[in-house]
């Protein structure tokens, strides 16, 4: 799925995922804790728009318009220099600016917003992720054979 | 003469205060939170992001309390608020094959990679009321640890040996239709179809479908799979050069397998109809695959004989919002139209009395 990105942007494009996954109120509660905020100026919105969420026909075939998902999104330059961005689904201008922060600070100093906002947010959706499947699995189908016993 | 009329804002205004009164109702009973709706009427709030074509939770619960629950007048208001808002671009296509699977079945293979998953569903339930719902005290579900494993689309798995149509080439170069961009033109390419069918109405694909069944263009179906649960959404941002997941949402498809196709070239394989809509809507997705198999009879050289084959037919009266926007404008006045018709049916009416009295 990733095959355009370069390996060069895996790193900020999987902070960046993780980012926009993470449940509002998780990263707001992260993002109070970090305490050398930066002061920053709004380089575009945040704003709320529309993104056409595409399928294939037949899982895998052409393209399709299946619908629209609502997106915010927000761009943000930070007093040391680096412009941000951050997008993520839903009507959430907050989260949406908080993420374009986030992101310029991750080009600053990647290693503590790894740290102390990614790793902690990626292990919330891997832990939230294990649960939804192990949900699933308890409802998973046994299939066990009848064995007629009139030899 | 044409006498312009005015009048009725008073009502209009009484009759929206009324409205609002009636959608409340009784005071003493606490008013519904959004989130309530979202957490407890989650099908509900499904069909009205899958058929106002915007997947968006708030709005759609929001759009069902503002419409006292009435479906189609939801839809109408997300199709509304839609309109208000920019259109930042295109998703890339999103990846059914990796979803994070909450259900998963298939009735043609009992054992397949990945399993009959029957997650929240309705099947096997009595369909008898049960009023301790309503005291909401629920255990947890049951949780069963389990290597997540690959659970390949099914139509891959007998793709592989060539008995099931490929999904086909996908030319890069090919404009992807949009028919909240273009006006539709007969014949449509299968991307509008899928695009029509997916915000479709429910009620009517699934007549559709079911005459498809009872012998007007039967294509004999098998429920190949159907998979419940959540996807990314990758979006190519250009400011970044990369494309990023702008986050998870809950998507129904379904593979719907079909009687056999073949050519001079091609051995014979079998067909298949797709649907995939937002949401846990699985009867839509089911609807919506009898319908697409049905309406690719001219790509299959079948003889169209059925109400489900004609195109035309099935996508310009699939859209609720459009169908009823025109049944409900007849109830708008028609004054001036009527006394037109009055005046001609006086003259019919003299005509027929002169003949009558001029033949005694």
């Amino acid at each position: 799925m990733q095959t355009a990105s370069s390996n060069q942007n895996q790193p900020r494009k999987a902070a960046l995922d993780t980012l926009a996954v993470a449940p509002s109120r998780a990263l707001a509660d992260l993002w109070d804790r970090w305490a050398d905020k930066p002061d920053y100026a709004k380089v575009r919105g945040p704003e709320v728009g529309l993104v056409m969420v595409r399928g294939r026909a037949g899982g895998g075939g052409a393209p399709f318009n299946l619908g629209e998902a609502s997106v915010s999104r927000a761009s943000v330059r930070i007093a040391s220099g680096q412009v941000g961005h951050g997008y993520c689904l839903g009507r959430d201008l907050a989260k949406a600016e908080v993420i374009a922060i986030i992101d310029a600070l991750w080009q600053r100093e990647a290693a503590a917003v790894e740290a102390e906002i990614i790793a902690p947010l990626q292990e919330l959706t891997r832990v939230s992720t294990l649960k939804k499947q192990a949900e699933a699995a308890a409802t998973k189908v046994d299939f066990f054979t009848m064995v007629r016993g009139d030899n | 003469m044409y006498v312009a009329v005015k009048g009725g804002e008073a009502a209009i205004s009484n009759a929206h205060a009324l409205l609002a009164d009636r959608r409340r109702g009784d005071r003493t009973v606490p008013a519904l939170r959004l989130d309530q709706i979202i957490e407890q009427l989650g099908l509900a709030v499904d069909r009205a992001m899958g058929e106002g074509s915007l997947y968006d939770k708030e709005l759609a619960a929001l759009a069902l309390v503002q419409a006292r629950g009435d479906l189609i007048e939801a839809i109408f208001l997300v199709r509304a608020y839609r309109t208000t808002l920019p259109r930042f671009g295109y998703s890339r296509p999103i990846e059914t094959g990796t979803m994070l699977i909450e259900r998963r079945i298939s009735a043609t293979f009992k054992d397949l990679p990945g399993g009959q998953v029957l997650g929240p569903t309705f099947d096997y339930t009595h369909r008898l009321l049960d009023p301790s719902i309503v005291d909401g005290d629920v255990p947890a579900p049951v949780t069963r640890d389990a290597e997540a494993e690959p659970a390949p689309r099914v139509t891959d798995l007998l793709g592989r040996q060539g008995l099931m149509e490929p999904d086909g080439p996908t030319d890069p170069e090919r404009e992807v239709g949009d028919l909240t961009r273009e006006p539709l033109e007969f014949p449509l390419n299968r991307d509008l179809r899928l695009q029509a069918l997916a915000r479709g109405d429910e009620g009517f694909l699934l007549a559709l479908g079911y005459s498809t069944q009872r012998g007007y263009g039967r294509t004999h179906p098998f429920v190949g799979e159907i998979r419940i649960g959540e996807v990314d959404v990758e979006f190519e941002v250009p400011e970044l050069g990369f494309a990023v997941n702008l986050g998870r949402i809950r998507v129904t498809e379904c593979q719907m397998v079909n009687q056999f196709k073949g050519s001079a070239k091609i051995p014979p394989q079998f067909t298949r109809g797709y649907g995939l809509v937002f949401g846990q809507a699985e009867r839509k997705a089911m609807a919506m695959s009898l319908c697409d198999r049905a309406l690719r009879a001219r790509e299959f050289g079948e003889d169209i004989v059925a109400p489900a084959q004609d195109e035309e037919f099935v996508i310009a009266h699939s859209d609720n919002v459009q169908a009823t926007g025109f049944v409900e404008h007849l109830k708008l006045p028609h004054y001036v139209d009527f006394q037109a018709e009055l005046d001609l049916i006086r003259r019919m009416r003299a005509e027929h009395e002169g003949k009558q009295e001029a033949a005694e």
